[in-house]
């Protein structure tokens, strides 16, 4: 890939993007109430006394939530901050009932990290973490339900969100996305996070500029509502250009925070620099600040599952996987788990083949996700055990997995009552061969008479013969040995 | 039966142990007094019918021998803390009419001790105030009157209602909260004993916050013995309340051992005000020398920081109120004014749902908290702070004790220094450094002003030591043999 620039009247512009990705923190409660968090219950039945501000209701910090902070941290590569403190961020809405945010501001849980991302030509790029910090989220305003009035539904106030930050290090829509597929990646694996986009349990706000390539920075502004990668890549996208105009004819940027409009694939201002919140931080008088212990954060650390580029690293060496099949193979936690499933004392580039061919391409068919793919792994192991042993021929072989597919049946039975069993006792092979030689003797002339090419005519003829089960390579060989007598 | 209001609540408990009377007479003797007081405006909710069944319910449990530490004892409540399906709103339109569906964990741990509750007791809104005089439902009357004239005083605050309730013999004892002074300060104000506890001690869960970070739920009473009774009753660890401590509460009762032989009493410099009133300094003068005289060693001391405790108080504290007072939006309970857009209901909301007194304090704390201010104002502010908490810690080394007056002046009449908040603050000038630092204060009364009016003197104590601090409190409530009753029960007003 290029390097991805933006073309104006006078020249080549680059982007500059840092993004903040919001991730719902997998606990089963809030992150500062015991209130259940699951996604699509009834409006308002999931609120705790603290999250609808009630008078003198207090937080109390989720240690669960403290927990995967840690653990996200350490998966970003991060530095963990041993004491950090939550703060109020204060400002005024009917789905913020308290009228503050509890989040952290000045001392964040995490600090600094890194990650790299895999870009479509196979390159690797690595990208800063600024710093990941808790923080509860709001509740849901209603607008749609009636004219003249605003519902207002509590069921996630007060959830847990990470904040991971990045360094404005992001210089195109396609590493913008590989940057979010990355962390998603990284969430999903360690389990703190579902990054579930359509439920919301991953957004992205974007902070997006331009400037001369290797100048200074240039005006940011901020993109709020992104919730999937591919608007992440279009607002990016058409952002830019819009301040490229700008700047081509001599404005100005605004510092203002702009909305996405899915619908229109453009953004819009949403308020200027002078309208922004005075948030008012300062530090939670409800709260303690957290004080960590080294000891339990090596722990976490040791604990962590292996992580998408070091599976990458191991499927390459172990399984003698390219670069390509191993980083599709690792994406996805459950796809990698399905593979290593179908690998275990197997042949891994076989089992690699399967997976990504016959086993995605049905998947894609089907609109099906791995983890509800009628072939398991353990049947998938089970077919690939017969291509190795040299049971099934790989057109036989495709056959079976298209009905195991269909039926959820496993390999073996299937080959057992249909009578798919390739052929490959000699004898029988043999006897095959010596009937299609006496059926056929116009044609051992010709090929005795030096028409070599014959040779295929008459594996084909025993195929057919034995209706497709006879080994073709053994086939062939015992073909050579009678007619080159 | 009058003579039932008279018992403090370790004698009441003696009498109801021993069925010289039933927690139903007792409780009703105190029902009939807060109907015939009604004129101090002390109770903003009546829960008479609600007392009586509770009264009920302790004479069974006496009857059972399963008697609570404060059994068939008839208290008043501060309206700051939620009671269950009761009248809470912290004497503030904006919440006026709010019941709430919990109990608060303070409330929860009497009812368990068995203690019975009269009514909700009247106090400044949002418990902002020295006077008890930006109640939403009017000032509270002092039972106390100056020989000069007779003109009604101000029971002082924010504790106000609780406060005059007990020095007018209509509660045995009373709970009341403390942020820079608001239990010290009024029972000095009406001749009883106010105990601020350590911060942590007692749970604020439930307690509807006015600055989280100095609120401390603590008894109103009419001896320090009923004090101890009342904290070993409320306190205790509540995981609800990360700031609340995880400690043992001892017997406070056990504590009051007499003994004062050795102790260390620090004398602060810095709180002999100019201008403070003669009979103020004669006090404070007469308390040292009780103490020196019983054996105690009196040691003056420096605590360099206090005159920055005003100024430092009257920024975290505004600033706290600012955002805790954010959730009184009109959107999910409590006083709604419609019309216009959002900003419109909140504006007309806030504007008429808070006094004029709440209204300063949030735009104080709005002003410091934001952003160019922060770092002059309230982030200087924190520093100070734990500069004045450092003054304390290094005199605490020195001292067990310290001894200074609880209030500049005595209850000043309804309508004084109604129009300076200054002068208003001043009220807290020697309350306001220990809270500042979390630590315990009690106010004793220990004698009367020239004009006829009870004077107190506050004693500070090391965190967590509010055992030792009552045992120094109560030497000083037996040499000063404060029995002046106030002519509200003398027939004098």
């Amino acid at each position: 890939m290029g390097v991805y620039r933006i073309e104006g009247e006078s020249g080549e512009w680059e982007m500059v993007v840092g993004l903040e990705i919001h991730a719902q923190v997998v606990s089963k409660a809030k992150l500062f109430s015991s209130a259940p968090t699951e996604f699509g219950a009834k409006a308002n039945t999931q609120v705790a006394l603290v999250d609808a501000a009630m008078p003198g209701m207090l937080p109390v910090i989720n240690g669960e939530c403290v927990r995967q902070a840690v653990r996200t941290g350490l998966a970003l590569a991060a530095e963990i901050n041993l004491h950090s403190v939550f703060d109020r961020k204060n400002y005024f809405y009917p789905d913020l009932p308290p009228g503050y945010q509890i989040s952290q501001y000045s001392q964040p849980i995490v600090g600094e990290g890194k990650i790299e991302i895999n870009l479509e030509n196979g390159e690797t790029r690595e990208i800063g973490i600024t710093r990941l910090h808790l923080e509860m989220d709001a509740g849901k305003s209603i607008h749609d339900m009636r004219p003249d009035a605003t519902f207002v539904d509590l069921n996630r106030a007060g959830v847990a969100l990470m904040e991971i930050v990045s360094e404005p290090d992001i210089r195109s829509p396609g590493e913008a996305g590989a940057y979010i597929r990355k962390i998603r990646s990284i969430l999903r694996y360690i389990g703190s996070c579902d990054g579930n986009m359509e439920q919301g349990s991953l957004r992205c706000d974007a902070n997006v500029s331009v400037r001369r390539p290797g100048e200074e920075f240039g005006t940011r502004c901020e993109i709020k509502n992104l919730n999937s990668v591919r608007f992440v890549m279009k607002a990016l996208e058409y952002e830019a250009i819009r301040q490229v105009e700008i700047l081509e004819v001599g404005g100005k940027i605004d510092q203002e925070t702009r909305l996405f409009d899915s619908g229109k694939g453009e953004t819009r201002s949403m308020r200027s620099k002078e309208e922004a919140h005075d948030y008012r931080y300062f530090p939670d008088p409800d709260l303690l600040p957290v004080d960590l212990e080294a000891d339990w954060v090596e722990e976490l650390k040791r604990e962590l599952p292996e992580l998408p580029d070091a599976k990458k690293e191991r499927f390459i060496d172990v399984y003698g996987l390219s670069v390509e099949e191993a980083g599709v193979l690792v994406a996805e936690k459950e796809i990698a788990e399905y593979f290593e499933a179908v690998a275990d004392g197997r042949d891994g580039k076989l089992a690699a083949n399967w997976v990504t061919g016959e086993l995605f391409g049905a998947l894609n068919a089907t609109g099906l996700d791995i983890t509800a793919s009628p072939v398991s792994a353990l049947s998938l192991g089970g077919l690939v055990d017969r291509v190795a042993d040299k049971t099934l021929s790989r057109r036989i072989a495709k056959e079976v997995f298209e009905i195991m597919f269909d039926t959820g049946g496993e390999a073996d039975s299937i080959i057992k009552d249909r009578g798919l069993k390739q052929v490959t006792d000699t004898g029988a092979i043999e006897a095959v061969v010596e009937q299609v030689i006496s059926d056929n003797p116009g044609k051992v002339a010709e090929y005795k008479g030096g028409k070599d090419k014959l040779m295929g005519w008459f594996v084909g003829q025993v195929m057919k013969a034995s209706q497709g089960k006879a080994n073709p390579q053994i086939a062939n060989e015992i073909l050579s040995q009678k007619l080159n007598v | 039966m009058s003579a039932l209001t008279d018992l403090t609540i370790a004698q009441s408990r003696i009498g109801l142990e021993k069925r010289e009377f039933s927690a139903r007479e007792l409780t009703d003797a105190h029902i009939r007094a807060c109907e015939d007081a009604r004129e101090l405006n002390t109770l903003v909710a009546e829960t008479f019918d609600h007392a009586l069944e509770r009264a009920d319910a302790a004479d069974k449990r006496l009857a059972a021998g399963e008697d609570g530490l404060l059994e068939g004892v008839p208290i008043a409540v501060k309206d700051l803390y939620c009671t269950q399906g009761i009248h809470s709103t912290a004497c503030s339109r904006i919440l006026d009419g709010f019941e709430p569906p919990y109990e608060s964990t303070v409330t929860e741990n009497l009812w368990r001790q068995g203690a019975v509750m009269l009514g909700k007791a009247n106090m400044d809104e949002f418990a902002m105030g020295s006077a008890n005089v930006t109640s939403y439902y009017g000032n509270v009357i002092n039972p106390w009157r100056r020989r000069s004239d007779n003109k009604p005083l101000v029971p002082g605050g924010s504790s106000g209602g609780s406060a005059s309730a007990v020095a007018a013999h209509l509660a045995l004892g009373a709970i009341g909260t403390d942020t820079g002074g608001s239990i010290r300060q009024p029972a000095a104000f009406c001749g009883i004993v106010g105990l601020k506890p350590t911060y942590g001690r007692c749970s604020r869960w439930g307690m509807i916050a006015f600055a989280s970070s100095l609120d401390q739920a603590g008894p109103l009473t009419r001896t320090v013995e009923d004090a101890a009774l009342m904290l070993s009753a409320m306190a205790g660890y509540d995981p609800k309340d990360s700031t609340s401590v995880n400690l043992q509460v001892p017997d406070y009762r056990a504590a009051l051992t007499g003994d004062i032989n050795g102790l260390r009493v620090g004398i602060p410099a810095e709180y002999r005000l100019d201008g403070m009133p003669a009979e103020i300094d004669t006090l404070w003068r007469q308390g040292v020398d009780w103490y020196r005289d019983a054996g105690a060693e009196i040691i003056d001391i420096s605590l360099p920081h206090t005159k920055y405790s005003l100024p430092t108080y009257y920024i975290v504290a505004p600033a706290e109120c600012s955002s805790n007072l954010a959730r009184y939006d009109g959107v999910r309970y409590g006083l709604r004014e419609t019309g216009g857009d959002l900003t419109h209901m909140y504006e007309k909301t806030r504007a008429k749902g808070f006094g004029a007194e709440v209204q300063r304090r949030i735009m104080i704390g709005t002003y410091v908290l934001s952003a160019g201010y922060y770092d002059a104002y309230y982030l200087k502010a924190q520093k100070v702070r734990t500069l004045i908490a450092r003054d304390f810690e290094q005199a605490f080394a020195k001292v067990d004790v310290l001894l200074t007056p609880t209030a500049p002046s005595a209850a000043f009449a309804i309508g004084e220094k109604m129009d300076d908040p200054i002068a208003m603050y001043l009220n807290d000038i020697f309350t306001v450094p220990a809270s500042l630092a979390g630590l315990p204060g009690i106010s004793v009364p220990t004698g009367l002003s020239e004009d006829g009016l009870p004077l107190g003197l506050q004693l500070i104590g090391r965190p967590f030591e509010e055992g030792a601090l009552m045992n120094a409190a109560q030497f000083l409530e037996t040499v000063a043999q404060f029995t002046v009753r106030p002519p509200y029960l003398t027939g004098g007003v």
